[in-house]
């Protein structure tokens, strides 16, 4: 097989540390020994492929899959998937979900008093085209209190689900909203040291997007892991 | 200019209304070349207590040592039918089954063959970003010099190695824990 091009580690500071005390499950769920770094194989640098089979039509829309409209802001959200040398991530699955416009989701184990709305789900997909473009239509979600210390509000997010072209480069996510008074207070929000990669969390309000008189814009793109173009055994730091 | 990958963020206990769809428990479908398997896996936290919110995602080759994958460019037979990949959320009391075939072994560093092993990524509420590990099988002669064990200290390689089952032994068990003085080893790509 000759030798692998590995994907680059993440920048330091860039991604969060397991443990993250003022976020209160990472204590009893963080692993306490070193991670043991190893060498990307041909297992890492490959992963699962999606096709337009796994795709149901119309799973963009959020806001059409039942008979009436959810209650809410509606909103594009829209984007590109790239990597970390600005190649656009074709044909790439995207995955999201999310709470209702009142700040409940659709779980058994969610118990917040807030409505359910019969007329939304939460849950999207799609897939990426040859620009490695996307794009959601759904509703604003809402914030919601949860119990992680005391008066805890999480800030509006979306949850994002992605692969890229191995199992190297999957990511899960949340996008966050600009001008979130919650953000400041938030301990998954800020659990990454670096604050500009935090503040890349956080989408832009897009008038581009932006439909007349129906729904506001907003852009995330989603960054995945670069690669060196020269194979080598050794893993790569910087 | 270069970009820096976007920051990881926690599932959260929610990931079902997103990740349910594409949960797939029977990796190998019928006519799936190999030997059939059962796996059955247990997360338990730091407290020993069950995790009931984690998903785990399953990567693996098929039987033949094969990635359904482009850059795996190795002169062995694909399966159109055999994607390779699982996604399983545990239950209430922190299980979790799939079913698949025992995949073959794959080349690893310096073309040494790879232990036959699944990838395995695992995703909860508390943790901010996702945990790499492996699943090694019981016996296997390819076990004492896979490249990727080797680099384990020698006591913490049998937190990596499923049990076979008593019983039947293609029903394999493995516990990972995620912390305490049998807390598997977790790997930094
Ligand atoms: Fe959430």
């Amino acid at each position: 097989m000759g030798l692998i091009a590995p994907y680059r580690r993440p920048y330091a500071g860039t991604q969060p540390e397991y443990l993250h005390a003022p976020y209160v499950s990472t204590v009893k769920r963080a692993p306490t020994r070193p991670l043991v770094a190893i060498p990307q194989t041909l297992s890492e640098v490959t992963g699962p492929h999606f096709g337009k089979d796994d795709i149901v039509q119309g799973a963009f829309d959020l806001t059409k899959q039942h008979a009436g409209e959810p209650l809410g802001e509606r909103i594009v959200v829209s984007g590109r998937v790239l990597d970390e040398d600005g190649r656009p991530m074709p044909h790439t699955l995207v995955e999201i979900w999310q709470c209702n416009a009142a700040g409940r989701y659709l779980h058994k184990r969610d118990q917040h008093n807030a409505p359910l709305d019969p007329n939304f789900t939460g849950q999207g997909h799609t897939m990426t085209d040859e620009q490695g473009r996307y794009r959601f239509v759904t509703i604003r979600p809402g914030e919601y209190p949860w119990a992680n210390h005391y008066n805890a509000w999480r800030p509006a997010h979306i949850h994002f689900s992605l692969f890229g072209p191995a199992f190297a480069t999957r990511i899960i996510t949340q996008m966050y909203f600009p001008g979130d008074p919650l953000l400041p207070f938030d301990p998954i929000y800020n659990c990454t040291a670096d604050v500009a990669a935090r503040e890349r969390l956080i989408s832009r309000f897009d008038w581009e997007t932006t439909i007349p008189q129906e729904a506001l814009g907003y852009e995330f793109d989603v960054i995945l892991l670069g690669r060196d173009a020269t194979p080598t055994e050794e893993p790569k730091r910087r | 200019m270069r970009s820096l990958a976007t920051t990881w963020q926690t599932v959260g206990p929610y990931f079902r209304i997103g990740m349910e769809r594409l949960m797939v428990a029977d990796i190998a479908g019928e006519g799936v070349e190999g030997q059939r398997i059962r796996v059955q896996v247990r997360v338990l936290d730091g407290d020993d207590v069950p995790i009931p919110d984690a998903v785990l995602e399953v990567w693996q080759a098929n039987s033949h040592g094969k990635y359904a994958h482009p850059e795996d460019t190795q002169d062995k037979p694909l399966e159109q039918r055999f994607r390779g990949y699982g996604r399983i959320g545990t239950d209430d009391d922190g299980w979790l089954r799939f079913d698949t075939v025992k995949p073959g072994p794959v080349p690893g560093p310096g073309d040494v063959d790879q232990a036959p092993h699944l990838v395995v990524g695992l995703m909860m509420r508390g943790l901010l970003k996702r945990l790499v590990t492996r699943m090694y099988f019981p016996g296997e002669v390819l076990n004492q010099t896979d490249p990727i064990l080797m680099l384990v200290e020698g006591a913490r390689r049998k937190t990596l190695v499923a049990r076979a089952g008593v019983e039947d032994v293609k029903v394999l068990t493995w516990e990972i824990h995620m912390q305490g003085k049998d807390e598997t080893v977790f790997f930094e790509l």
